[in-house]
């Protein structure tokens, strides 16, 4: 059959190459795409003439020049003498140290305040409604300043600390705690801890194999605790306590020594994760209202306790409903913590889009960077908790 | 077809219309008849709104008088309140034709922003407020202490730097606004406040306890104030500068808001080329003769608006020192009006 089907012919000699939708699918899309990139194009070659005409700097050169100026809280080593692409790293690390803190407090209110709910117990199921409700319709900047400015900023100063037992002090600077120095052969205490973990995971395995084997169930939980304290416990003795406390003293004007939490990251954890934490007690409440009662009375019938029937049926056909929904309060959180400007917590925004863009001028490089930062955070989130997501979600065979 | 002809004429349209220059500042003030001027979001002296909403202050004065000189009428503007981190992102999108709040004249702010400074209309420099109650007489003694400090100016820089010459550590908490790092201050949360001096005498008068704050007596940078205006309109420019200078030649021309009316009739010919009875310095700078007259009349020449706002008239009670005219021991000296 060198002759090719008579369709094929028909409708080529029927219509020209135009008249092909699929082609003119194409045509069209191409067309629309040079669009878009012309228009952007004018866009930003606009801009680069405009900034240039008016003799506005730009680049990221920048980013090599000495920023001058002090920061009140990093995580690594920052001066004044350091550059301004420094205060971008000092600014980053402070927006997830907020952020990891935020949703690691915000997740166990949420989840502790959603099982409130269904409690027997009447107070404990009213007040956690009231917590909901309070803190959901209360605005996010108003809960920051309440905390900052109602709350911490009513602590004595630092000469009138609270203090528990002359280590713990509290006062209007922040937090300050004793620090757990490590001397020579600490090392050995925290290779012990490792250890223990990985143990511990291993435990957990051979747990799971032995149930799945036998039916027998170990007490893993009980095993797990002895292996993680009695090892480094172990492991301290045997090097003879390598370590000391390192106390906070009143010196001059401030507390030194020991760790210091400021205030405004107090603040400002609070505020969103209590906020955040509200809205996650919705989801979980939604999540367990979503299992049918008669799962539960199955399960009970079955004759499995309270304790088993919320851990092998509430929790993971709930989580199914609760994770997509704590994908985006995860990521309400992070955009959220921006909020620290309004009282000074030195995040990303307030740092590198308050600070450094004010002194350098370089509006739209500053700008961009820290959208792309905080997208390239959410997408990392919505990554993992899709992982997450995929891990919960029903498994049909 | 038809849809993509339309999106193309929008694209070409859009890209033609960002391509057009700016016009300039001056008539664009002319036509919609006010002046958009920036200003603190409230600092006492400088600029600062009254319970009626009238905004009185030095760098208000500014506004008026570049308002008196352009349109011929020192209310005719409208101001707008901004933060140290906004005020100049504001100027370069052209939200505001000129920038009056307290703003310091640094090489860097003048050459990679933009914009131009126009003058200064006062000399000031970074300061220390202390608590009484902490027994510090010197900034010296300030080691290891904390600052609250206000975030987008240029004292963050110039106290990094006193520290870190004087070998001694501090820590440094940022607030968004003036309100708001006074607040910090009042409740312990710092040590000292640093700003420029000015501004230290007025926050004070803002605490609960005035009384009870002092203000040290090192002054650590230089921080000239002035209004700053978009770079590369010259005809602009030139009217802030020259209204800037006008005010202080009033002064030393002795033209004051009570006698320029007699004056321009039958003053010196100094004082008549200022107030547009002989010469045309108005026309050179694209306005009416009577420009500075207006300014005269209406805001008054440097030392009436100096002693209205900060001086003797006002609760700040700020001596003239540097800024005072060059004859009388200070630093202030306009270009010949001529």
């Amino acid at each position: 059959m060198s002759v090719p089907p008579n369709y094929i012919q028909t409708s080529k000699s029927r219509g020209s190459f135009f008249n092909n939708p699929a082609n003119r699918a194409l045509i069209y899309q191409f067309l629309l795409l040079m669009g878009l990139g012309y228009f952007f194009y004018i866009i930003i070659s606009n801009t680069m003439s405009n900034m240039e005409a008016r003799g506005i700097k730009s680049g990221i050169s920048f980013l090599g020049e000495t920023a001058g100026f002090d920061i009140l809280m990093s995580l690594i080593p920052y001066d004044s003498t350091h550059t301004y692409g420094k205060t971008f790293i000092v600014g980053l690390l402070n927006t997830l140290l907020v952020s990891v803190i935020g949703i690691f407090l915000a997740t166990i209110i949420g989840f502790i305040m959603g099982v409130a709910h269904f409690s027997r117990n009447w107070l404990i199921s009213k007040s956690s409604t009231v917590f909901i409700e309070t803190f959901r319709n209360i605005p996010l900047l108003l809960q920051v300043f309440f905390w900052y400015f109602a709350v911490l900023s009513s602590l004595p100063s630092a000469r009138q600390s609270l203090s528990i037992g002359e280590a713990f002090f509290l006062n209007v600077r922040g937090l300050y705690l004793p620090h757990l120095a490590g001397d020579e052969g600490s090392v050995v205490v925290y290779g012990a801890v490792f250890i223990a973990i990985t143990s511990i995971i291993a435990l957990h395995r051979f747990a799971k194999i032995q149930q799945e084997k036998t039916g027998k169930q170990l007490p893993v939980l009980r095993l797990s605790l002895a292996i993680l304290i009695v090892l480094p416990l172990f492991a301290t003795l045997i090097m003879g306590t390598p370590f000391h406390w390192e106390l906070p003293v009143l010196k001059g004007f401030n507390y030194q020594g020991g760790t210091t939490i400021i205030p405004e990251l107090i603040a400002l954890s609070l505020a969103l994760s209590i906020y955040t934490g509200a809205f996650i007690a919705e989801a979980v409440r939604a999540g367990v209202q979503s299992v049918p009662h008669g799962q539960t009375e199955a399960a009970r019938s079955i004759g499995m306790n309270e304790k088993q029937i919320m851990k092998l049926i509430i929790v993971p056909q709930a989580m199914r409903v609760i994770s997509p929904l704590l994908n985006s309060e995860y990521q309400s959180l992070v955009k959220n913590s921006t909020l620290a400007t309004a009282i000074g917590y030195p995040d990303l925004f307030t740092v590198f889009v308050g600070t450094t863009l004010n002194q350098t001028g370089q509006a739209i490089e500053i700008v961009f960077m820290t959208m792309a930062v905080y997208f390239a955070i959410n997408m990392f989130i919505s990554v993992l908790m899709n992982l997450f997501d995929k891990k919960v979600s029903l498994i049909t065979r | 077809m038809k849809f993509k002809f339309t999106l193309a004429a929008v694209i070409v349209a859009g890209a033609a219309t960002s391509l057009t220059v700016q016009a300039g500042t001056l008539e664009d003030v002319k036509s919609k008849d006010y002046l958009s001027c920036g200003v603190s979001t409230g600092l006492a002296g400088f600029s600062q709104k009254d319970e009626k909403g009238n905004w009185s202050g030095l760098d208000v004065d500014v506004c008026r008088g570049v308002a008196a000189a352009v349109l011929g009428d020192a209310s005719k503007v409208k101001y707008k309140p901004l933060t140290a981190k906004e005020r100049f992102t504001a100027l370069q999108s052209g939200e505001i034709d000129i920038l009056s709040r307290n703003t310091t004249w640094t090489q860097t702010r003048d050459t990679s922003l933009g914009l131009n400074f126009a003058g200064t209309i006062y000399y000031d420099g970074t300061g220390f407020l202390v608590r009484k109650k902490l027994g510090v007489k010197s900034a010296t003694e300030l080691d290891g202490a904390a600052a609250c400090i206000q975030a987008g100016t240029s004292t963050e820089l110039a106290i990094s730097d006193y520290f870190r010459d004087k070998k001694m550590s501090f820590k440094v908490v940022t607030f968004d606004t003036s309100d708001q790092t006074r607040s910090g201050f009042e409740s312990g949360r710092c040590d000292f406040l640093t700003s420029d001096q000015s501004q230290l005498y007025a926050l004070r008068i803002g605490l609960k306890d005035p009384a009870g704050a002092i203000v040290l007596p090192e002054v650590i940078s230089k921080e000239p104030l002035g209004p700053v205006v978009r770079q590369g309109d010259d005809a602009w420019f030139n009217i802030v500068k020259w209204v800037v200078n006008a005010s202080i030649e009033g002064e030393f021309q002795g033209v004051t808001s009570a006698n320029a009316k007699t004056l321009r009739a039958s003053g010196k010919p100094g004082q008549k080329r200022l107030l547009g009875t002989e010469g045309d310095l108005g026309m050179k700078l694209g306005l009416s003769p009577d420009w500075a007259y207006n300014i005269m009349t209406q805001v008054g020449n440097y030392a009436e608006s100096f002693e209205r706002n900060v001086g003797q008239g006002s609760p700040l009670k700020i001596k003239r020192g540097i800024n005072a005219q060059w004859n009388n021991g200070g630093i202030l000296y306009s270009p010949a009006m001529r």
